[in-house]
């Protein structure tokens, strides 16, 4: 591509754009994509394609000319199926006229819960490591990140101490992820309460992504909103994405209090307008007839789970036990490499792709994110050429 | 083991037959040694029946070979009703697989030979001929699309892409 010189003479990008730096796990799949044979344990994304049943009612629902524009909030149908699913599952309770929006995937309803929240300063702690866009999205908001971090020693929970150690007079919001992306880790509903006593002591709101909750496999997900003195405070958000393999629709959605659904909403018309018809089409059906078929998906990542930090185990490498999503984080701190320099290597050498811990945050550092949402004969042959790669640094 | 962990074992090998003891351990966090001596277990009681691979055998040039399905009535007979009869048929080497059905007809064989008139031969001279045996309707298969649960011609590249985050 040929580069045309700027013409503009005034700076042309806003402050808040320049001061966000490019994406860390970019320069990665970039080195992945010009290799053959690379086994990539990097992807975020299910390994199976969207069911058969899920696909086809989105197809009859074209066929019959569904092909317009939703009401701004999402399909009546759609927002009544997912409060009486979440109700069914979580034991959550939302009204489907007030207290829902469907949106295009969790991550924009994320922008819009942080959007509706802040004000220009306002701080908001991101408990990390943590999934990547919580930090740029604070900032685009006008808002401040302050990080949160969590500990392999303990479990990557967050505790009350950290989260009381870093509240300002200017913050405003908490946002995290549990089950976590990348660790795997989750909050049990006592480890919840304690946090909720600092949350409500220092008036804040939660944003919490929950779009990992049905992909746990020791114990029941237990969401922030189960806790009565939390749902007031708390937009918790998920989506079709992860659990009913569904990340190519675009259909995520948040609930929570009636003023801060309604002026995500508001954001939602103007910029966005509406979900695509057909993925929220899709998504009835899911809710509808897909449970079954989700739940098969969560036993087969439950068994590569609990292959996969076995083996790490094994080739010696220290694996914290994620108890949700399908990432493993194990600690490559035994080898003297930083993350980036254990995954540029590893990649090099092996040709196997991972992601390194820091990318999600500093905590993250001296750890690396394998996703184990591959065939298991994938998994075998990473692990086995991971422990040929750490053989020759012995 | 459980009577649901079993069924997860068996749904493990049922997918992948080549599946090493120490594989299914670690994907059912349990011991090899329970897996084994189940698998040990359940195969002197023929649960486990066989560990066969399924093969696409339109992809083999020259495998000639040609099935059909017949639907056979028959009279039951007293006291043994159809086992014998069923018996008596699938006892025969070209016959791959004998169901008792309801509905229509009471058989239903699936006949392997090596050609069109070897297996019209076979249900002419020696199924139909066979006493009980009041009728035999024979059907053909062109082309196996999809056997016990696999489909065989699945386009199985990974279409996820390199995306950030
Ligand atoms: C923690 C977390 N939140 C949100 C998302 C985005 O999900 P969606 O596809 O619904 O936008 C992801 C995807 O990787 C994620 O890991």
């Amino acid at each position: 591509m040929r580069h045309q010189t700027q013409t503009s003479t005034k700076s042309r990008l806003s402050q808040t754009i320049q001061s966000i730096p490019p994406s860390g796990i970019r320069r990665f799949f970039d080195l992945a994509s010009a290799m053959d044979d690379v086994i990539s344990m990097g992807v975020g994304e299910p390994d199976f394609v969207t069911p058969w049943n899920v696909r086809e009612a989105s197809i009859f629902s074209m066929e019959r000319g569904y092909t317009t524009y939703t009401s701004n909030s999402g399909l009546p149908e759609l927002r009544a199926e997912i409060t009486a699913y979440l109700a069914d599952e979580f034991r959550l309770n939302y009204d489907p006229e007030q207290e829902i929006i469907v949106t295009v995937g969790a991550s924009e309803a994320i922008d819009l819960a942080l959007r509706a929240i802040l004000d220009p300063g306002d701080e908001v702690l991101v408990v990390e490591p943590c999934y990547v866009s919580y930090d740029p999205v604070v900032r685009l908001a006008g808002g401040v990140p302050v990080t949160v971090p969590t500990y392999q020693d303990q479990d990557f929970k967050v505790t009350p101490e950290d989260l009381a150690s870093k509240i300002t007079s200017r913050t405003k919001a908490v946002i995290f992820c549990f089950p976590n992306n990348p660790t795997g880790s989750i909050m049990t509903r006592q480890e919840l309460e304690a946090i909720a006593a600092v949350i409500e002591s220092h008036d804040l709101l939660v944003i919490a992504d929950e779009i990992y909750a049905e992909l746990t496999y020791d114990t029941r997900h237990v969401s922030l909103c189960n806790l009565p003195q939390m749902r007031d405070r708390t937009v918790m958000i998920s989506g079709f994405s992860k659990a009913f393999a569904m990340t190519g629709w675009r259909i995520g959605y948040a609930c929570g209090p009636q003023d801060i659904i309604q002026a995500m909403i508001k954001i939602h018309q103007y910029t966005m307008l509406c979900a695509p018809i057909m993925g929220q089409k899709a998504a009835i059906e899911a809710l509808k007839n897909g449970r079954e078929e989700k739940d098969k998906m969560v036993e087969s990542y439950r068994q590569r789970r609990n292959y996969i930090v076995r083996a790490f185990r094994e080739i010696g490498l220290d694996c914290h036990q994620p108890q949700g999503a399908f990432y493993a984080f194990p600690s490559i701190r035994s080898t003297g490499l930083s993350s980036t320099e254990f995954a540029e290597q590893l990649i090099l050498e092996e040709k196997v792709a991972v992601v390194p811990g820091n990318v999600f945050g500093e905590s993250g550092e001296g750890y690396i994110r394998c996703t184990y949402a591959i065939s298991l004969e994938q998994l075998e042959q990473a692990l086995e050429r991971i422990d040929r790669f750490l053989h020759r640094r012995v | 083991m459980s009577p649901e962990r079993i069924k997860e074992l068996l749904h493990l090998l049922e997918e992948n037959g080549n599946l090493k003891p120490k594989t299914i351990a670690s994907m059912m966090d349990l011991p090899e040694e329970e897996i084994s001596q189940t698998i040990a277990r359940l195969e002197k009681e023929r649960v486990i029946v066989k560990y066969p691979a399924l093969i696409n055998w339109n992809k083999v040039e020259d495998h000639g070979n040609v099935r059909a399905m017949i639907e056979v009535k028959v009279t039951p007979q007293r006291d043994v009703g159809f086992d014998d009869i069923a018996a008596r048929i699938y006892k025969f080497p070209e016959v791959k697989s004998v169901y008792l059905m309801s509905g229509a007809y009471d058989l239903s064989v699936v006949i392997e030979g090596k050609s069109l008139q070897d297996v019209a031969l076979f249900v002419s001279q020696k199924l139909a001929t066979i006493d009980p045996v009041i009728s035999t309707a024979t059907h053909f298969i062109l082309k196996k699309y999809k056997h016990d649960g696999v489909i065989f011609d699945e386009d199985e590249e990974d279409k996820r892409m390199i995306i950030t985050p």
